[in-house]
């Protein structure tokens, strides 16, 4: 291995410390160095979301953010988005729409849907469906997706009611 | 009574798969492993002259390289199914390649290094001398004088000429048709591109000999069987394999592929685990593709729109090898299937199977019958269009009716297999009442008025799934090299829990959902009870895996059967138990009770216990609640439904837009909706890519100019409509349950339904037909060739 | 898919950052948003040893700011900050359009305007805003600073009037002349999201309803983005009318050889360079006044 860097990072609200070679992907260290591995990989190559995570609260692709760029920066992933009292309301709608079938993509589309409910608590169809333009899934054609996103809006609509950690 | 089957029941598997706690192969890591990295050919067509691996050897953290002569004891990859009843000029993938290459993507060497980082870094050391050769990418030019020739046992690239029908009764039926349309269809080559690519870990125990292996497959059984009997030449008992949570397949995960094996050997070679996956690129060049057919057809009506007959010619491209069972596809799924849902008294199809510089082409999601129910599809409506008549017509006048059934398909086309059920009418009424067909007709000629264009398609679609007796897969025109019955075990335990293993796999499917949902109305137990177990050659029954939509027809009908006889040994415990005739004690609920007081019952929980301590049991019984059923299906079974699309078409662009998509499917009675809906709305996106996004683009040096998700488009959701499902329930009579299968019928059903929508938009420019992809840049070029 | 390994430098400063690139060369990479950068890192066909990371000079080079004549825009800003900026919404607003139409939000999360301009993709979206805004591009170098005008810039595929050893600091745009109108229209590529052809228009009446002044910029179409002056020449001094736009959106691909691919070739790229120089005209006239 070449030189190898050490980052100081915040991982689903935990300190970390991570050591890792600057080619390193964010996504390669919380799968292989910290065995978080609901982040998927599914293309490497910023095209399909599966590997979403939230970087100070900002949805970027990990496979696109060396992990010396994580450096003083928090990161939330899938792992870290339920709430104290169980799930999150879109993992909960998600289950309740059976908004996924084969399940890799699925981490990418609630990390990234939290950050547009975030942003927009009450979106249309419309929207969602525009922002999820990069999330995708072979699977389900989308729309249980989106109405389990749009469900969780509606059953939740006011500004920060989604939890998990924010920025 | 049943309480699960039927229900919007919630989906077991999910709660692991929300939470980012499923383990799929890249999850897995084993203490040691090593890790691999395959140099793949970068030309499509030449001859390895020589291959130095020297450099790349030295560099530090690599523990080895090979080339395709450390593998020459292995034998090439079997081709499992071959066209039925004829020559196939096989030829095979190697585990890598030693001579030569016929397609981008062939592995050519392997590295094995510490990481994954200096494995693919000593890819570019490897020094590999090609003699580059002519190439052909198109199967139909690969067939003409003085194209490249891909293998010598293979004249003019052709594997295979395959036929199926009456050609003379055809050709006199066409004769005397009132009209005879004759058209070419292009079903283009697609990319499964499962969201999770490829991969596997080998591991070796050199004290028992014994070879571990994970993979991403549909078919584990079937692959450890191919891998130990066929290639590697070891008894099938010396390997495990074991396939995890598989992050969709689509059918490309069904084969084996040249990397399990590796893994497996290379594992023994080095004494430690090692483990491959591929890149998204890889995924893209190396694993096997779908469709790609060019098709010219006749049909034959009379003036009021009698069908009667269907000729048919296929080139369908076969890649530069064969993969596991490419040959079967075009030839024993696609041409059986081309009378579709309609009274046809004549049919031929000829398929010529071609070799070109192309990767492996193979069966990809509805395999053959979207094929063949685009070409019937796409008929009717010329059929229509030639004599003026409503396309719901046409199809209402040649369907066959109820009281058909069972139904052979004219010409033998079917090899002796008979349509099970259908009411082919009643789901094409429902859709056009749904999607309010007169209205729309009214609107349409409204907007055309503004300048607006706006189409609608119809597909009245029927499958054949739930594959397949094994009697008629092991006919001489069928030539599948295997049975296809499948498995199940169920065991109930001491305390009443449950658990059941099957060797059907489920990759997105929700099997363990909908099994469990079946066993337990059956045992009349809760569903948290039953645990269903899969992918692990170890833990389950033989069995040949998940494809062809047969995991409800095939797999799940073992499973019913299983409970049933797990019942009736309850049974008989009970009424031990009860010490009444075993034949006054039923079972209901997960009670046995003599008949009338059910008040005085043995659960089934007291049961399985009774059983499994057996202190008490009667004269003969063997302890233990535990059986094992193979089922062998008396005959596939047969979905069928229509679909309806309205598109709006930008004439100054090409664009087409889905306005709306319905659905009517009938696959006997619904497990699970909240599942089946799932399903149907996948199948129907990818037939919407087919139709309008998607295509694997090579240019004439076979290079795959689509090789990555910037290219291939696979839809996104703001490219689709909210669906609108609905059923209709013809029970088959195939099976106890009735059920039909689910899993291809969007497919299958959708790309002709959009196709005819566009089309049915365009009409006014006097446009028939596009081939597709239906891209924007071949709308408009219609439009502009029929403006001319 | 991994990129070469690399050595990794995280300068505070520009002046750092440009020391780096002077003592590395060609051999160095700036890295920004890297949604360009890394992805041919990992598919190797691009192999920088020294990856210059512009993180830290997020806090100088990040902003949007008002100038009066101009506005000032730094060159790591976002494409998410461009599109929610209430600022360009009011003052460049085909700034904000464009910006809100590139790849998808993890893209616009990370992509910066330096960067995506600098890479000068010819399918990228910005160079035709920057094009249409008539932007003047601020580099600075071991010299110094100097201003680069938009029409100076893009130099073909992937080229720019950029030297070896400059950094993208700043753009500064002329706000629009009261009661322009602005509008970029874009033909998606239904897999990458990159523009097939994007074409922004800047058009700003006169008190008669003719057209005063108008800049009309394409991408997508040819090997960089490009000023359609013939499309402009057409509309000025004239009273905007539908068949006026259509006419002049005619001159969309005038002396320009049209991309071909495997998804639209030549002709049809031509095809839709004038149909969305239309579009794109059709509305900024619309929302001119």
């Amino acid at each position: 291995m070449a030189d190898r860097v050490i980052v100081n990072t915040s991982i689903n609200g935990e300190e970390a410390t991570l050591l890792c070679e600057p080619r390193q992907t964010l996504l390669e260290v919380l799968r292989e160095g910290l065995r978080l591995t609901g982040t998927k990989e599914g293309c490497s190559n910023g095209n399909c979301g599966a590997c979403n995570v939230l970087l100070d609260g900002v949805l970027v692709n990990s496979c696109l953010v060396l992990a010396v760029e994580a450096e003083g920066r928090s990161v939330t992933t899938i792992e870290g988005i339920a709430l104290p009292e169980g799930l999150h309301p879109l993992q909960q709608k998600f289950l309740e729409h059976a908004a996924l079938q084969c399940g890799i993509c699925t981490p990418g589309f609630i990390i990234s849907a939290k950050a547009l409910l975030e942003e927009n608590p009450s979106p249309t169809e419309e929207e969602v469906r525009f922002w999820l333009a990069g999330n995708l899934c072979r699977c389900t054609g989308y729309d249980k997706i989106v109405r389990a996103v749009l469900d969780t809006a509606e059953a939740a609509p006011s500004v920060g009611s989604f939890g998990g950690e924010t920025p | 009574m049943a309480k699960y089957v039927g229900a919007r029941q919630k989906r077991v598997e999910d709660p692991r798969l929300i939470t980012g706690n499923a383990r799929y192969l890249e999850d897995v890591q084993l203490p040691g492993m090593l890790h691999a990295a395959v140099l793949r050919s970068p030309y499509a067509h030449a001859r390895i002259d020589s291959i130095d691996t020297s450099a790349a050897s030295r560099l530090p953290g690599v523990v080895a390289v090979f080339t395709g002569q450390d593998f020459a004891d292995l034998n090439p990859l079997p081709c499992a199914w071959q066209a039925g009843g004829v020559t196939n000029n096989a030829n095979t993938p190697r585990v890598l390649e030693i001579d030569k290459v016929t397609h981008t993507g062939m592995g050519i060497a392997v590295v094995v290094a510490e990481d994954r980082y200096a494995a693919e870094d000593a890819l570019a050391h490897i020094e590999v001398a090609y003699s580059v050769l002519p190439t052909v990418v198109d199967a139909k030019k690969a067939t003409e004088a003085g194209a490249p020739q891909l293998h010598e046992n293979a004249p003019d690239n052709i594997c295979m000429t395959w036929e199926c029908g009456d050609q003379d009764g055809t050709d006199r039926a066409l004769g005397a048709s009132d009209v005879v349309i004759r058209e070419h269809l292009t079903n283009q080559r697609l990319i499964p591109t499962a969201m999770e690519p490829r991969g596997a870990i080998g591991s070796y125990d050199p004290g028992t000999e014994e070879y571990t292996v994970w993979m991403t497959s549909q078919a584990p059984h079937v692959m450890r069987l191919l891998m130990t009997a066929f290639v590697m030449g070891i008894p099938e008992t010396k390997m495990r394999c074991l396939s995890p949570q598989v992050g969709g397949a689509f059918g490309s995960k069904i084969f084996l592929y040249p990397e399990y094996p590796m893994v497996a050997v290379l594992a023994q070679k080095l004494g430690r685990p090692v483990k491959w996956t591929e890149s998204r690129q890889e995924n893209y060049i190396a694993t096997t593709h779908g469709r790609d057919h060019q098709t010219d057809f006749e049909v034959g009506a009379l003036r009021d729109g009698t069908i009667t007959a269907l000729k048919v010619t296929t080139y369908a491209n076969l890649g530069g090898t064969l993969s596991t069972i490419a040959p079967g596809i075009p030839t024993s799924l696609y041409g059986s299937m081309l009378s579709g849902t309609y009274k046809i008294p004549h049919l031929h199809c000829q398929v010529y199977g071609v070799y070109t510089n192309t990767a492996m082409v193979d069966a990809y999601r509805g395999a053959g019958r979207p094929e063949a129910t685009f070409v019937i599809e796409r008929a009717v409506d010329l059929v229509a269009r030639e004599l003026n008549l409503d396309p719901a017509e046409v199809r209402r006048k040649n369907f066959i009716q109820p009281e058909d059934f069972p139904y052979e398909p004219a010409s033998n086309l079917l090899n002796g297999l008979a349509y099970d059920s259908g009411e082919y009418e009643k789901a094409l009424e429902r859709a056009l009442e749904q999607v309010g067909y007169r209205e729309f007709r009214q609107e349409q000629q409204e907007a055309r008025q503004q300048g607006r264009y706006l189409g609608i398609g119809l597909s009245s679609y029927v499958e054949i799934c739930g594959v397949a007796p094994s009697k008629w897969v092991g006919l001489p025109g069928e030539g599948w090299g295997a049975g296809l019955w499948e498995s199940a075990n169920v065991r109930v335990h001491l305390t009443g829990k449950t658990v059941v293993t099957t060797g059907s796999q489920s990759h997105g499917q929700g099997l363990e959902t909908t099994m469990a949902q079946v066993v337990a109305d059956e045992l009349g137990i809760p569903i948290e009870d039953i645990e269903v177990k899969h992918s692990d050659t170890m833990s389950t029954p033989f069995g040949y895996g998940t494809y062809g939509s047969r995991s409800a027809a095939v797999g799940t009908i073992a499973l019913y059967n299983s409970v049933q006889r797990i019942k009736e040994k309850a049974r008989k415990l009970g009424a031990h138990m009860l010490e009444a005739s075993e034949e006054d004690v039923v079972y209901q609920d997960g009670n046995v009770f003599v008949k009338g007081s059910p008040e005085q019952a043995k659960t089934i929980q007291e049961i399985a216990g009774a059983a499994a301590v057996a202190y008490d049991l009667p004269a003969g019984m063997e302890p233990f609640l535990d059986d094992t059923a193979y089922y062998d299906p008396p005959n596939c079974t047969y979905p069928f439904g229509t679909h309806i699309c309205i598109v709006e078409v930008d004439t100054d662009t090409g664009r087409v837009e889905i306005k709306r998509y319905l659905s009517v499917d009938d696959c006997g009675p619904v497990i699970n909706p909240l599942i089946a809906d799932g399903q149907v709305q996948g199948g129907i996106t990818q037939g919407i890519a087919q139709a309008l996004y998607e295509f694997a683009a090579y240019d004439d040096s076979g290079q795959l100019l689509t090789a990555s998700m910037m290219d291939y488009a696979i839809p996104k959701a703001e490219h689709l409509p909210h669906f609108e499902n609905s059923h209709t329930v013809t029970p088959s009579p195939v099976n106890p349950m009735g059920i039909k299968g689910i899993g291809e019928a969007g497919t299958i059903a959708s790309a002709p339904a959009v196709v005819n929508a566009v089309v049915d938009a365009l009409s006014p420019f006097g446009i028939r037909d596009i081939n597709m992809p239906l891209t924007p840049q071949a709308v408009w070029r219609a439009i502009q060739e029929a403006g001319r | 898919m991994y990129p070469e390994a690399f050595s990794y430098h995280a300068p505070s400063t520009v002046e750092e950052a440009l020391a780096l690139l002077e003592r590395h060369g060609d051999d160095a990479k700036l890295l920004a948003g890297g949604h360009s950068l890394l992805p041919a890192m990992k598919l190797r066909l691009s192999g920088p040893t020294h990856i210059i990371d512009m993180k830290h000079l997020r806090g100088s080079l990040d902003y949007i700011r008002d100038e009066g004549d101009d506005v000032a825009i730094g060159a790591l800003t976002t494409h998410r900050s461009l599109e929610r900026s209430e600022l360009l919404r009011g003052k460049l607003p085909v700034l904000a359009e464009t910006a809100g139409c590139i790849g998808d939000m993890q893209v616009r999360n990370l992509g910066t305007l330096g960067g995506s301009v600098a890479h000068a993709d010819p399918a990228g979206d910005l160079p035709a805003a920057v094009l249409a805004l008539d932007a003047v591009l601020v580099a600075q170098g071991s010299g110094g600073t100097r201003t680069i005008a938009a029409g100076e810039f893009f130099h073909g595929f992937f080229e720019t009037a950029l030297e070896a050893g400059e950094i993208l600091i700043e753009l500064r745009i002329p706000t629009l002349a009261a009661g322009s109108g602005s509008s970029y229209q874009k033909f998606f590529h239904p897999a990458s999201g990159y523009a097939v052809c994007g074409a922004a228009a800047v058009i700003t009446p006169d008190a008669s309803g003719n057209v005063a002044s108008c800049r009309v910029a394409l991408t997508g179409v040819s090997e960089g983005a490009y000023r359609a002056t013939a499309v402009e020449e057409a509309l000025v001094g004239k009273p905007f009318s539908e068949e006026l736009a259509a006419a002049a959106a005619e001159h969309a691909a005038d002396g320009i050889e049209p991309l071909e691919d495997y998804f639209a070739d030549a002709t049809y790229r031509g095809h839709l360079a004038k149909t969305f120089v239309k579009r794109a005209l059709l509305t900024a006239w619309e929302r001119s006044g």
